[in-house]
């Protein structure tokens, strides 16, 4: 501690590594914080069931997907991505998932939404095997903090059906 | 700095940062602001590098004796031997 220099560096490199813990235990502090999100995804309409030159079956919908997961927000959260899935099972896969929707919450109080809107991407299928195919929508998001490791869920819902017949 | 001054200054800086970081997280966690905790904890890092990093009076309460130059020249550093022969000098 002799000399300016030397008590500069000795401070500079002990605030820092307070620092670090503070970041971890504002991580750790996350681990306290039992979130109850809720959600639902309504079909409100087909608009285009149709088969594709290619062979591929593919799907246009008008979606109200409402939310409110305002609980996931804490204090050491910086946004939470959420989209919006439909799953289902076909002969040569056990499992499809196509993302329909998705969006980025910046905060806590744009977490509870109402959203009408039409699928954002394409819902195509491997061959033709949508006819009358029972499917889930999941809504899932990935919450990430300022520090510390990301974490994701999701919720499931089912009881979604497509229609028998190309419209 | 004399040495009571250099433990001062080491045992003022680590308190002083600690004291601020733990200010700071119950700060940032009570009022849910990330941005508070980081604030308050670099006001902290600045308010100790000025108390602690420049060479303040009070860390110099406790000078050094250095021995008297006219003391020193009574008491001559020793010769070292040429070689063994010699009989070493008598002072």
């Amino acid at each position: 501690m002799h000399s300016f220099g030397y008590r500069a560096n000795a401070l500079l490199t002990f605030a820092m590594t307070i620092l670090a813990l503070m970041c971890t235990l504002a991580s750790l502090s996350d681990n306290f914080n039992s979130p109850t999100p809720s959600a639902h995804v309504k079909v409100v309409n087909i608009n285009r069931f149709q088969k594709q030159p290619k062979g591929n079956d593919e799907v246009s919908m008008q979606l109200n997907i409402s939310a409110d997961l305002q609980s996931l927000f804490t204090w050491n959260t910086k946004q939470v991505f959420v989209f919006v899935a439909a799953e289902y099972e076909t002969l040569k896969n056990s499992l499809n998932q196509i993302s329909l929707w998705d969006g980025i919450i910046p905060s806590k109080e744009h977490a509870k939404f109402w959203i009408h809107t039409s699928n954002k991407y394409r819902f195509i299928d491997q061959g033709s095997n949508l006819r009358g195919k029972e499917f889930n929508m999941t809504l899932h998001w990935h919450v990430m903090p300022k520090t510390g490791k990301m974490s994701a869920d999701k919720i499931v819902m089912s009881g979604y059906r497509l229609p028998d017949e190309y419209r | 700095m004399d040495w009571q001054g250099q433990k001062l200054a080491e045992q003022l800086m680590q308190i002083l940062l600690l004291a601020f970081a733990v200010v700071a997280f119950a700060t940032g966690y009570i009022s849910g602001s990330f941005q508070m905790m980081v604030l308050i904890y670099a006001v902290g890092v600045v308010l100790t590098t000025l108390v602690t990093v420049p060479n303040w009076p009070f860390f110099n309460r406790h000078p050094l004796k250095w021995l008297d130059p006219s003391e020193a020249e009574k008491h001559p550093k020793p010769q070292e031997a040429v070689s063994a022969k010699k009989k070493p000098a008598k002072k």
